[in-house]
């Protein structure tokens, strides 16, 4: 088992590593660092003053150098102004340029600093990743239980008419991509023109202008059912169709299986059946695919905080990839390339541990 | 003055401008319903209602796409004054001789929704499919050796394989669709290597077939080479002597984009099915009478993994649709002007609450087709399990 950790480990390390430079090399292409110059200097500069500005930030250096001084293993950049004064990378990190250390990446914990927001790249990250963290938690908390709930109902009686109905549901839901859905929602519960809305004003039960708010932003004050239920929904509509899909397909292989004929044969009620010798068994293969669905869920998160602009860690990594933000676009691919390494590590290991026939050297 | 339509007159409009859909789609079902019993799979699926319903809508869509010249009420992209955001039906304020309405409403740059919607259709349908299919040739080529060899050669492709799996899609979009990387010439370097991967693939596989048969095997290759570098040319570099293929290069982008991220899922699939077929006594019987490793691996183990590539390819072109979509949605299509239903949904969603048709309209359509794929991917794999 320890072998196996230290193994998934490196990997994670190694695939991080290529990760990472891949997109500092795509962010660092002559083309965009004259994008970043022109947002962060002027829009009217010529050649000459940005070539300047991207002396002066030290953007003009080696790629491999600058990649270096990134991870924290090259001493940071130092050059002196007209004006006497020390700058670098690592000089605008304490008071007094003396005492700035060589290395600051993030091998020592410091990850950057945003163009776009003007912050540290860790302070950002931290933030938003927090506001997405409630967003994905009241996902899995309406996604997860009717997701089994509707495949466990499915698959008990295969090809049933519940079977059926469910089943069709499962595909409709898998085939609505978060804008489709979003916008269907947004179009339906949350428009005082059109809808629902004006439909339930009309016979006076509703106050408020539209049943549920289109725009989630408030929600980073207040989590209320009015601004959050349709992102949630959004995002849970899309996951719940694959792993309902999933736990019928194996509850009903289950069903099939000789102890569940036996439990019939000596006369056990079918609900005992169900809850008692199925279900166990049959949450073995959605368990995987539900921690595999954390990779999809980021996806959708992206799409759903635009749509609903929420400020969470998907609205970042759009906000920081439009601007060319080059460090918060490293840090959001960590943290990406991270939730995705981690959850089919536990994946497995959770594999193993709910089905002992398994073994890991 | 004319009259607006209600939405019974709408509905009737707009069943009237399909007209050669529907006749095609009769036709199409007539035929293959008869036939059914000697086409095979495909005849099969009319034993299924799941899987009809689903071809049904594909095949809608499909022909939607076709006769889409036929279909249009007015072209997509030019604007009629005064018919900004107006609600379905609404009549022109003066026809001189155009379709007397706009069927379903117009957009908020007074074009109509429903002929957008139409023309929406070919392009993506002008996309999904081909995108995909590049990327089952690819997958393919790179995960029947990674399985059949397996070593270091597995290792290598499975890492990077994991390595794009990994990768945010839409932070790999927003970093590979945009103008800056078509100036960097990178869609074309990828497109160079991606592309040569399908002439590779059909060169292996008549090679493998007709080795024992010289002339054959020098004339099916001779022409592969010569329409496959023809093609080459023109796609991966705009370069086609006769002009026939071609790609702008923000399609280049958007279209290699999405292969590159469909094709490791392919590769993990193709290898995973190669892994197990390759333990069967046929493959041992192959490797008994001396036959080549591609030999084994194209023409034993591909034809016996059929079954689920099938499906998983009618999965992938409405996950495809669905990436397309999602390109759209960012802003990062193929052109801002492009009647692509992503980017006309993003367009629509910023009066969403206020004028939703523009909007709905395609994301009903994205909706529709890429469930018919997979009910279709359904209505599939329940028939082929069945025997």
């Amino acid at each position: 088992m320890t072998r196996f950790l230290i193994r998934r480990a490196g990997t994670l390390m190694l695939t991080a590593l290529a990760l990472t430079f891949i997109v500092f090399y795509l962010t660092n292409m002559d083309a965009r660092l004259e994008t970043l110059a022109k947002t962060q200097g002027s829009a009217r500069m010529s050649d000459a003053e940005v070539t300047s500005w991207l002396a002066r930030n030290g953007y003009d250096r080696p790629l491999l150098e600058r990649y270096g001084e990134w991870l924290g293993v090259v001493p940071g950049w130092v050059d002196t102004d007209a004006g006497g004064a020390m700058r670098g990378r690592c000089v605008a990190l304490v008071d007094t340029a003396a005492d700035a250390p060589r290395f600051c990446g993030i091998a020592q914990g410091y990850w950057g600093h945003s163009t776009r927001f003007n912050e540290a790249v860790g302070t950002v990250i931290a933030t938003r990743l927090g506001a997405t963290g409630w967003l994905m938690l009241w996902v899995m908390i309406v996604m997860v239980p009717s997701a089994l709930t509707v495949g466990v109902l499915a698959g008990m009686r295969e090809g049933s008419r519940t079977d059926r109905v469910l089943s069709t549901g499962a595909i409709v839901t898998t085939a609505t991509p978060e804008y489709v859905s979003g916008v269907i929602f947004i179009a339906v519960f949350a428009s005082s023109t059109v809808g629902l809305s004006p439909l339930l004003r009309e016979w006076g039960w509703l106050d408020s202008p539209v049943l549920f708010q289109g725009n989630a932003r408030s929600a980073m004050d207040q989590i209320t059912v009015w601004n959050f239920t349709l992102p949630v929904m959004t995002i849970a509509l899309y996951g719940m169709g694959y792993i309902a899909r999933m736990t019928r397909a194996s509850m009903a292989e289950v069903m099939t299986r000789q102890y569940i004929r036996t439990a019939r044969l000596k006369g056990a009620s079918f609900a005992s059946i169900v809850l008692k010798h199925a279900l166990r068994n049959a949450l073995i293969a959605p368990f995987t695919v539900i921690m595999l669905q954390f990779p999809w869920l980021l996806n959708g998160v992206v799409i759903v905080e635009v749509l609903f602009s929420y400020p969470g860690f998907g609205w970042t990594l759009v906000e920081a990839a439009g601007n060319n933000d080059i460090e918060l676009l490293l840090a959001c691919a960590v943290v990406a390339v991270v939730v995705v390494l981690l959850t089919q590590l536990i994946s497995d290991i959770g594999y193993v541990w709910l089905n002992p026939r398994i073994r890991i050297g | 003055m004319i009259e607006d339509l209600t939405w019974g007159g709408i509905a009737v409009g707009v069943a009237a401008r399909l007209l050669p859909v529907w006749a095609a789609m009769a036709v199409i079902f007539a035929v293959s319903i008869v036939a059914r019993r000697r086409l095979g799979l495909y005849g099969k699926l009319f034993d299924s209602k799941v899987g009809m319903i689903g071809f049904g809508i594909v095949l809608f869509w499909v022909l939607t796409a076709l006769f889409a010249d036929l279909i249009v009420t007015h072209d997509a992209l030019s604007q009629i004054s005064r018919m900004r955001n107006v609600a379905p039906g609404t009549a022109l304020p003066s026809p001189d001789g155009r379709y007397p309405h706009y069927l379903l409403g117009g957009d908020s740059l007074a074009r109509d929704v429903f002929s957008r919607m139409v023309m929406g259709a070919r392009e993506v349908l002008k996309i999904a499919p081909a995108a995909t299919l590049f990327a089952f040739m690819i997958g393919i080529t790179l995960g029947l050796p990674a399985g059949y060899f397996g070593g270091r050669l597995d290792t290598g492709l499975t890492f990077l394989a994991n390595l794009v799996l990994a990768f945010p899609v839409i932070l790999l979009f927003y970093l590979l669709v945009t103008p800056e990387i078509v100036q960097a010439g990178i869609p074309t370097a990828m497109a160079a290597v991606l592309f040569l991967m399908p002439i590779v693939f059909l060169t292996l596989l008549l090679n493998a077939r007709y080795f024992m048969q010289p002339v054959r095997r020098a004339v099916y290759i001779g022409a592969v080479m010569v329409v496959g570098l023809w093609m080459y040319a023109g796609l991966a570099f705009n370069a086609d002597p006769l002009g026939v293929w071609g790609m702008s290069p923000n399609l280049l982008n958007v279209f290699v984009a999405v292969v590159f991220v469909n094709t490791p899922t392919v590769f993990r699939i193709v290898r995973g099915l190669t892994l197990d077929i390759q333990s069967r006594d046929y493959v041992a019987a192959a490797q008994t009478r001396g036959e080549g490793s591609w030999y084994i691996m194209l023409w034993e183990i591909l034809p016996n993994a059929r079954g689920p590539l099938i499906v998983d390819f009618c999965l992938r072109i409405g996950y495809t649709t669905i990436l397309l979509g999602t390109l759209g949605f960012f802003g990062l299509g193929v052109s801002p002007e492009s009647p692509d239903w992503g980017s006309t949904i993003n367009d629509g969603r910023r009066l969403l609450t206020v004028y939703p048709h523009a909007a709905l309209v395609p994301a009903l359509s994205l909706m529709s087709l890429v469930l018919g794929l997979n009910l279709l991917a359904d209505g599939l794999r329940e028939e082929s399990l069945r025997d």
